[in-house]
């Protein structure tokens, strides 16, 4: 019996490890990529293990080919401003459709979700429409105005919030707490695990945001970084080499947002969307 | 503080769930509102929170009209069920939080909020999380939360309904001494009648949203109104005998036995149950009221309790454990004049 289960314990991991490796080993292979000298990059059979880790030369000749700074920078206030924009309008929503009681809740609620089911292309046009009446085309402004509000982060959030029990809003009224104050003092301190995923999901589909970006940037200095690389590739010819480096730093502060929030994401994603 | 409350009515829909309910709670008494589930006192106790608007009725705190005053201005403290403790907040936060939404300083909240731990016994848990503490201690620091802000009138909704039985006899009692100490009026709902027997001054008692009966806890069970009441109260439950009266004798269903009864109340003919409390039944031979069989006995320490057979009606009685009995023996049953009642079979009101 024992020894039955050892060896099944010894298969499931063997599957997870080989699912595990086949999905880190393109990040592995761009990073350690982005290190290897042009040698070590056209060698047969490849090279695994580049032989200088300190080999920087390709992030710099890569910063020095295209203004990769000015792509990160417009990324990153690209997605902060999204992030805490959304994440702010997300918290209300949600708080609204969860706890305060008004005509047709349930019916605006119901609507939204099936708004849900439009696909994001089919509101491209209409979105471009409006921002370009409004003049926004080639701005920063219009890559965060569209996204300011979700209506799926709303549906996990509430989800969440609906699980709060009724007694804690109610103790918190008696004691004088007013519908603002019992949200953020009450309500988004617990809801902390459901809240960092949402804002992390944003996050990251924010920073990867290509179609859009695509449609409406223009001019090479309000470019953000995915659409700088896809830019790169032909910018700087075809060395692979740097557009590895160029991607590695795409990425990184994703992985390393990762890595701190991990813990929640997945309490938070379990916690929050099952029910509903 | 007293409470005054008149005509108060809740209607869900169709449904009503408290009808013309009129009461006083005095000042500084501590009033068990009992039923069984779905009897409205959780709603009553909702209403005297404000959390639920009444359909008709006043409500008075002293000669103040609070019946469309919002919660968070009728100075109560409410302690939930589930106690409702926020599980981000230290116990000296959670205790603290009435004062930080009135903006006390945090020095001299924390201050306050060090007292009423001491008062509830969890002083030396301050920092800990509620879900670090056990079930009696996170009640405590409800209550706590609850007394804070000094309130006028203390609600407590089923305060001990989620604590284990060694916990819950603590507990209680620890209610009644943290009431005396306060001196707050105080009203806890509950469902157990031996809790609200136990700890309060006053028992309010109802069913489908009426009241049957309020008095004090022994006047309760030694003088029920109605048989609602007399079977709601006491442990075993009070047997219910049927029959009628003849010739001034309650005379048994099965015309088994009969007993001569002084109450001038009754009507030739009356359909009737006698209410018997387990302990109200002694063992005599000669002068004796009704004859009956042993079905079964049961050992319970100090005394026995045994299942008689009286015609074709069982009853359930206490007897001294002085008397040896078999089962299947013949016994004579006298009963004792206190514990022993006779209601109407149709309205159930006592006669």
């Amino acid at each position: 019996m024992k020894n039955n289960d050892a060896v099944k314990k010894f298969f499931i991991y063997l599957i997870l490890a080989l699912g595990g490796i086949i999905m880190i080993f393109p990040f592995y292979w761009m990073i350690s990529g982005s290190f290897k000298t042009a040698a070590e990059y056209n060698s047969f059979p490849p090279v695994w293990i580049p032989g200088n880790w300190l080999n920087f030369d390709n992030f710099t000749k890569a910063f020095e080919q295209a203004p990769l700074m000015k792509y990160f920078l417009n990324s990153c206030i690209v997605t902060f401003s999204s992030v805490t924009i959304n994440g702010f309008i997300t918290i209300l929503a949600a708080f609204g459709f969860s706890r305060l009681k008004f005509k047709g809740k349930e019916a605006v609620f119901a609507l939204l979700v099936a708004f849900m089911m439009v696909p994001f292309e089919m509101q491209v046009i209409t979105n471009y429409q409006t921002v370009a009446r409004l003049n926004l085309i080639d701005t920063l402004p219009v890559l965060v105005i569209p996204f300011t509000s979700s209506i799926f982060y709303t549906y996990i959030l509430k989800g969440f919030f609906d699980t709060v029990p009724d007694s804690l809003y109610y103790s918190a009224r008696i004691d004088g707490a007013s519908n603002w104050k019992y949200l953020w003092r009450v309500m988004v301190p617990i809801a902390r695990p459901s809240l960092v995923t949402i804002m992390l999901l944003n996050a990251i589909a924010s920073w990867n945001s290509f179609m859009w970006v695509q449609l409406v940037i223009n001019s090479d200095r309000n470019r953000t970084i995915p659409l700088g690389i896809f830019a790169f590739v032909s910018d700087a010819g075809s060395d692979p080499k740097l557009q590895l480096a160029a991607a590695t730093i795409a990425v990184l502060p994703m992985i390393i947002l990762f890595l701190f929030a991990r813990k929640y994401i997945v309490s938070g994603v379990s916690r929050g969307g099952i029910k509903g | 503080m007293q409470v005054k409350i008149e005509h108060l009515t809740k209607r869900f829909g169709d449904f009503t769930a408290v009808e013309d309910f009129n009461m006083v709670f005095d000042d500084g008494k501590l009033v068990a509102l009992l039923g069984p589930s779905g009897c409205g006192k959780s709603t009553i106790l909702n209403m005297l929170s404000g959390i639920l608007p009444s359909t008709s009725g006043k409500i008075y705190f002293d000669e103040t009209d609070v019946t469309n005053v919002p919660p968070q201005d009728r100075g109560v403290g409410l302690v939930f069920q589930n106690y409702a403790l926020y599980p981000h907040m230290s116990v000296l936060e959670n205790i603290a939080f009435p004062l930080e939404i009135k903006k006390v300083p945090k020095e001299e909240r924390n201050k306050k909020a060090e007292e009423m731990a001491r008062l509830v016994h969890v002083d030396q848990y301050l920092h800990r999380k509620p879900k670090e503490l056990s079930g009696g201690q996170q009640q405590r620091v409800a209550i706590a939360r609850a007394l804070i802000k000094q309130p006028r009138l203390l609600l407590l909704d089923e305060p001990l309904s989620n604590l284990d039985a060694r916990l819950r006899l603590e507990m209680r009692e620890e209610i009644r001494r943290i009431q005396l100490e306060t001196g707050v009026t105080t009203v806890f709902v509950t469902h157990d009648q031996e809790e609200a027997m136990s700890i309060s001054d006053k028992i309010v008692l109802m069913k489908n949203g009426v009241l049957q009966q309020e008095a004090g806890p022994q006047e309760l069970y030694d003088n029920p109104a109605n048989l609602f009441v007399a079977n709601f109260l006491g442990n075993p439950p009070i047997n219910n005998l049927n029959g009628y009266i003849k010739d001034g004798y309650f005379v048994l269903e099965d015309e088994s036995g009969k007993i001569k009864i002084n109450n001038p109340n009754v009507k030739e003919g009356q359909q009737v149950v006698m209410g018997i409390r387990a302990e109200s039944v002694a063992i005599k031979d000669g002068d004796h009221d009704f004859e009956a069989t042993v079905k079964q006995r049961y050992t319970m320490g100090k005394e026995e309790l045994a299942f008689l057979n009286i015609g074709n009606q069982t009853i359930r009685v206490y007897l001294s454990s002085d008397y040896e009995f078999k089962e299947g023996e013949t016994v004579f049953v006298k009963l004792r004049d206190k514990g022993v009642f006779l209601f109407d079979k149709e309205t159930g009101v006592q006669i």
